[in-house]
């Protein structure tokens, strides 16, 4: 466990050492601004818990983006400088330090929900929405943002530069939103399987009307852990390749 | 403290290290040298646990590189030949992430750290950012790195590769001062720096393990043929065929008109000065030449007369 804290500590200065985790963050958030000012506010008139749910579904998509400009370089930048040498030959496990990776980049990416909180509060000035809506909107793109974050960093195991890892990453993950849509092509059982392991779409909706359901919340938990496997696996086999 | 029984290592159809066994005392330094591509980064790497052997085992301080690999890595330090640093963090932070990664107690984190500096002489520069470091001083802090949790064996992958003359000196002191206190195994392809630094060689070609001493060791194991110089006041055209026929003389080159060098298998001086009197020619230089570093180095692993 210490270990997996002492990578993280040191991720964590590295996002705002070298100004990613600025960049990302203020990106991100000014995206989440005008999409809500423009999109999700709107023009016409709106119940407020239509612009809530219209909020988490742009603030989904951002956090994605986000996700895997976050997690790409966690390992294929240490590739890259050769520093990976330096944790290949110390007391720690492969686990340990993409757990520690991902915590740091989960850090970040909840600092930045954090920081777009000002959006859903702007709502209660002149509307009135629930705190468990806005609990579960978060909740949602939280879950989300883990699983995107789980992918890139597989991705990042297997890719020998950031920018092929990024490449990758946005590959899996456009792969896993768009299974709904062949779903809708398919014949049972695919039908439902491609239903069922698609990231976005029907998975993600109960979350911006304020619902968590537990399946859902166990799917998105299983693909962050399931990708996080992997990338232990790439990460051993890697050293056992040298 | 490093023992190395009969590992192979084969990278596809390529066999990198060929069934090689050696042994290390605690507090030694050894060298390995060799050409490029001889096998030695892959030797340290295995030693490492950065690469498993194909066949054979390998054990530091009593464990296994193989099987007990994270305890191996409590009591190794690794420098590789591109330093591993973290170009956004400073020296001291850069020291503190690895001695804590290293499982160095918070109790002795700062006395480590402080010590690592020391070391390393930099002291001064402790608070500068790495990447703004120059080659030497980065090299230092490789160094560091693999010295700040004080483990029994240092691994030193080309420690002096790509330093300045100046730079060298230092390294070459600094490595000198862990003996004793670290039982250290380096390569290198240059034989005049392993030898001032290294109590042992061995000296690695193609992966096997072609010779094994102290520089003495290494002298009198290639110095089976050695060169001799011979210079008289007169033509020496007119006794080189009688030269030729001495015993002991393998071949005769023609320097100038009045100087020869003689390669041969025995001491042959006495007879030489001999040869020259009776033909009433005054003897000016007969010197047996001590061969240099790298002309030895290259009959060991080539095998030839360089």
């Amino acid at each position: 466990m210490n270990k997996i804290f002492i990578i993280t500590m040191r991720e964590l200065r590295s996002y705002f050492s070298t100004w990613l985790g600025y960049i990302v963050i203020a990106s991100a958030l000014l995206l989440n601004g005008v999409l809500f000012n423009t999109f999700a506010m709107g023009d016409a008139p709106k119940f407020s818990s239509d612009v809530l749910r219209d909020f988490f579904y742009f603030t989904s998509g951002i956090g994605m983006v986000a996700s895997l400009l976050l997690a790409m370089r966690l390992i294929a930048e240490e590739k890259q400088t050769k520093s990976l040498v330096l944790l290949f030959t110390s007391p720690i496990s492969e686990r340990q330090i993409i757990w520690g990776k991902f915590v740091a980049a989960l850090v970040i990416f909840s600092l930045l929900n954090l920081f777009s909180l000002y959006l859903p509060a702007l709502i209660f000035l002149e509307g009135k929405v629930s705190w468990g809506h806005v609990f579960a909107g978060y909740a949602g793109v939280s879950l989300l943002g883990s699983a995107v974050l789980a992918i890139a960093l597989y991705a990042s195991a297997l890719a020998p530069t950031q920018m092929l890892a990024g490449l990758a990453a946005a590959g899996m993950t456009v792969l896993m939103l768009v299974l709904w849509l062949l779903s809708n092509k398919a014949d049972s059982p695919f039908k439902e399987l491609l239903s069922y392991t698609s990231i976005h779409s029907e998975r993600f909706r109960p979350f911006t009307l304020g619902i968590i359901h537990l399946r859902d919340l166990v799917f998105y938990l299983s693909v962050a852990i399931f990708f996080l496997e992997c990338a232990v696996r790439a990460l051993e086999q890697r050293r056992a390749r040298g | 403290m490093i023992k190395v029984r009969s590992i192979t290592k084969i990278y596809g159809e390529k066999k990198a290290v060929s069934d090689l066994s050696f042994s290390i005392n605690e507090g030694e330094i050894v060298g390995l040298l060799g050409l490029n591509g001889a096998g030695k980064s892959t030797i340290l790497k295995i030693l490492g646990t950065l690469l498993p052997a194909t066949e054979g085992e390998a054990f530091i301080a009593g464990f296994s590189v193989l099987r007990h690999a994270e305890e191996v890595r409590k009591h190794i330090g690794y420098l590789p030949d591109t330093p591993p640093l973290y170009d956004e963090m400073t020296i001291r932070s850069y020291l503190e992430f690895v001695a804590k990664l290293k499982g160095v107690p918070r109790s002795q984190l700062k006395t480590s750290i402080e010590q690592a500096l020391d070391q390393t002489n930099l002291l001064d520069v402790q608070q500068q950012k790495l990447s703004e470091l120059s080659h030497g001083f980065r090299q230092r802090s490789n160094i560091a790195q693999a010295l700040v949790h004080q483990p029994k064996v240092l691994i030193l992958d080309e420690p002096i590769n790509g330093l300045d003359p100046v730079q060298i000196v230092e390294m070459r002191d600094l490595i000198l001062s862990l003996r004793k206190k670290h039982t250290v195994i380096l390569s290198s392809h240059i034989l005049s720096e392993i030898t001032r630094t290294c109590d042992r060689i061995l000296v690695i070609d193609q992966g096997c393990l072609v010779a094994e001493g102290t520089e003495r060791d290494l002298r009198g194991k290639a110095e089976d043929e050695f060169d001799v110089r011979l210079e008289v006041d007169g033509d020496i055209r007119s006794i080189s065929d009688r030269l030729r026929q001495v015993d002991g003389v393998i071949s005769l080159n023609l320097v100038n008109t009045n100087s020869v060098t003689l390669i041969c298998s025995k001491e042959i001086r006495p007879t030489l000065a001999a040869v020259v009197h009776e033909h009433g020619l005054g003897l000016l230089t007969l010197e047996r030449r001590q061969a240099e570093l790298e002309t030895l180095f290259l009959k060991l692993v080539r095998g030839d007369r360089a």
